[in-house]
């Protein structure tokens, strides 16, 4: 191996890294808050994608039917709920939140979607469309139970995640699809040329970082969350709401999935079911973090990303075995430092 | 009594529905039943749904005989194949199954088609046995033209890159074992997976090795990431790919980056441009309106021609079965089967299908035609 091969391999690990980094961080932000080992958040990186390429076709984006039936059923049970709480004077307001808005999306979708529209509309657009999709399936999924232990969670995560990859399926077909790169064009550095896609998504996984942190440290609302991540009883008695809490959260990781999905797109073919390995060598990075540290968490995605395009350099056919095989001396080595906690009773 | 009722009711019910059975097994002795198993979900979708449309379109009579067809999806799983297999040919009765359109699941449905004497037609290109058979071009004779046209070029180090599965192996062998004898030689060899976001670290190892021609053993729109790569990296060899990649999809995936790649194709896939005496076009553009006339102008796939090729050759078969047995019965199975591997000649849309005894596909060099993009479509070479 030559330094040139090194480099141009650091530099595509480091890019394939940066998406481990988005969405472990988004993991992290799940797991942390809501016990939840969000499964399905690669499907979001799925649909950001093929969304954004729907747009570029001048298509409507199949998705708006999924968008369209979750916000029905979320209605139905809010309004059940209300009506048995009798709490009728909510309805308005969440009829508002649950129908209208999604409507609006939706509506906007369908004018927008064969006229081609720029492409900053094409990607709010997107934006719009799939990050509702994050709390409509906390509150239809999660929400009626959630007090049960992390292994229950996860089973229901792991079913969320194989509705949500047949969906992709039934929405946007089985083949590829590629967007195009928000910018091009490529940077020199002395004998090297990186492309400014690149540097766009490491530069955009170091800003959500840097948000991340200000949200978390001050923010009253990332305060709520990080109190929530500590003690959910205790936050629920000071008046935090847990399932506001949920929805924030993964209207965030779904936030995060589609940007990592619009930038991913621009580097690959996304497939209907790329997001899952994806997310799942996000969460090997999350793991090497531990699950509750983000900037752990960022170097054990990028870790990931850089093991990943070397292994693959040195026998492509084991890479995936190579990136997997990193989590046993992980384990071991954080269940050998773990300190027992309260919270395993009810694992 | 409760219970004892329950129970008389319930056999009570079970006659009655062994009554209507038998009744209903008469009226259907003028009746064939194909029973359908194809992956139209999951990984090899992309393969399975174009095959099920085709099966969709299939005529509904082969002369005066009814064709019932029972549509399964095994979503790619050689497990669910097997399943459904059983289903079909135990509950169902099936006289002939089609399916599945993945390799590894045909291969596992061969041995339930052994086992239970029920001819199956696969229609991906997979080993057969005494009662599979198979309706697409083995990678082995398209692997040759390959290598053939490789040989004619002057080509002496040769690259690969595939799928880390066993069809990508199947085609390495095959092409290392002809082109051995050419003298030419495998200088780098690499692996990747459908859903991988980046094989930059493959293609600059293969480059570094400087491969004249570079064979990508890949199919539908992933085998369009490595030639992207390649172009990047500034790779000025030729790239050949094999029939998977015959589709619009990948040609809109890999866009100005596949032109003057060289691909091996089935007639089916330049049909409007063979010459007419090639008796495989009018087949093949018959399909072509019959297909499109349903699922829309352009929507036409060489994999769904696979299943209008099945039904060419069973429907030579059932009227000379038909002599012997009646649909049904295992003897008519067993006729099928022999009635298939007696066929004349049968021209279908992806080539000349002479099956036998011993070969149970029966295409030959008329199945494979070389072909290269140009202006973002496929063209015959000359």
């Amino acid at each position: 191996m030559t330094w040139d091969i090194a480099l141009i391999l650091a530099e595509d690990g480091i890019l394939t890294g940066a998406i481990y980094a988005l969405l472990a961080l988004a993991s992290v932000l799940v797991f942390a808050t809501t016990r939840i080992i969000f499964v399905p958040q690669g499907e979001f990186v799925t649909f950001g994608a093929l969304t954004l390429a729907a747009f570029q076709l001048g298509q409507t984006p199949n998705i708006i039917y999924l968008v369209g039936l979750l916000a029905a059923i979320v209605c139905v049970m809010d309004g059940v709920a209300l009506v048995r709480a009798r709490r009728v004077r909510r309805l308005p307001h969440m009829l508002a939140v649950n129908a209208l808005l999604p409507a609006l999306v939706i509506a906007a979708a369908i004018y927008f979607g064969p006229r081609k529209p720029a492409a900053l509309i094409q990607i709010l657009l997107t934006v719009a469309l799939i990050v509702p999709l994050g709390p409509f399936v906390y509150r239809i999924a999660f929400q009626p139970v959630a007090n049960a232990s992390v292994r229950l969670l996860f089973v229901i995560a792991i079913a969320v995640h194989f509705v949500l990859q047949g969906a992709g399926l039934l929405f946007f077909g089985p083949e590829g699809f590629r967007v195009d790169p928000l910018i091009d064009g490529q940077l020199t550095f002395g004998t090297m040329t990186v492309s400014s896609q690149a540097l766009l998504i490491v530069g955009t996984g170091i800003a959500f970082a840097i948000l991340l942190y200000l949200l978390f440290e001050f923010t009253v609302l990332g305060k709520a969350l990080r109190a929530t991540a500590v003690n959910r009883l205790g936050a629920r008695i000071v008046g935090i709401s847990y399932p506001m809490v949920g929805k924030l959260c993964l209207a965030l990781a779904a936030l995060i999935g589609v940007i990592s999905g619009i930038l991913a797109g621009g580097l690959t073919t996304i497939y209907y079911d790329s997001g899952f390995i994806i997310g799942l060598k996000a969460f090997v990075g999350a793991i090497l973090g531990n699950m509750i540290s983000y900037p752990l968490a960022i170097v054990g995605a990028l870790l990931v990303g850089l093991i990943e395009s070397f292994g693959a350099f040195y026998s492509s056919a084991y890479k995936e075995a190579i990136v997997f095989a990193l989590l046993i001396p992980a384990l071991v080595w954080l269940s050998l430092r773990a300190v027992p906690d309260e919270e395993q009773e009810d694992l | 009594m409760v219970r004892f009722a329950r129970g008389a009711a319930v056999s009570a019910g079970l006659l009655l529905i062994a009554g209507f059975g038998a009744g209903s097994l008469d009226a259907r002795a003028q009746e064939i039943t194909i029973g359908v198993t194809l992956g139209a979900t999951g990984q090899t979708a992309s393969i399975g749904i174009p095959m099920k449309q085709g099966a969709e379109v299939l005529p509904q009579k082969i002369g005066d005989v009814t064709v019932r067809y029972i549509f399964l999806d095994d979503g790619g799983d050689p497990g669910v194949a097997v399943k459904n297999m059983r289903q079909l040919t135990e509950q169902n009765q099936a006289d002939v199954i089609l399916g599945s359109s993945s390799i590894p699941s045909c291969t596992a449905m061969a041995e339930v088609a052994l086992q239970t004497k029920t001819p199956q037609i696969c229609l991906s290109p997979s080993r057969t046995n005494a009662f599979s058979f198979a309706m697409a071009q083995p990678a082995a004779l398209m692997v040759e033209g390959m290598v053939e046209n490789m040989h004619a070029k002057g080509y002496k180090n040769i690259g690969y890159i595939g799928f880390a599965d066993s069809l990508g192996e199947h085609n390495l062998s095959s092409m290392q074992r002809l082109m051995e004898p050419l003298g030419m030689k495998l200088v780098a060899s690499e692996r990747y997976n459908r859903t991988d976001t980046s094989v930059t670290a493959q293609v600059l190892k293969i480059v570094a090795a400087k491969p004249d021609a570079i064979f990508v053993s890949a199919s539908g729109t992933p085998a369009a990431l490595p030639q992207l790569e390649l172009v990047q990296r500034n790779y000025k060899g030729q790239v050949y790919f094999l029939h998977g990649v015959i589709n619009r999809d990948f040609l809109r995936v890999g866009g100005k980056s596949l032109e003057g790649v060289i691909a091996t194709a089935g007639p089916f896939a330049v049909a409007a441009e063979l010459p007419d005496s090639n008796p495989i076009k009018a087949e093949a553009l018959k399909f072509t309106k019959v297909y499109n006339d349903k699922f829309g102008a352009n929507s036409v796939n060489t994999f769904a021609a696979y299943s209008w090729d099945a039904f060419k050759v069973l429907s030579a078969a059932v009227p000379v079965a038909l002599k012997t047995a009646k649909p049904g019965t295992p003897e008519f199975r067993v006729a099928l089967r022999d009635a298939m591997q007696n066929n004349p000649d049968i021209v279908g849309a992806n080539g000349i299908y002479k099956m036998t005894a011993t070969d149970h596909n029966g295409l030959d060099k008329r199945a494979r035609v070389m072909v290269t993009v140009k202006g973002n479509a496929f063209h015959p070479l000359p």
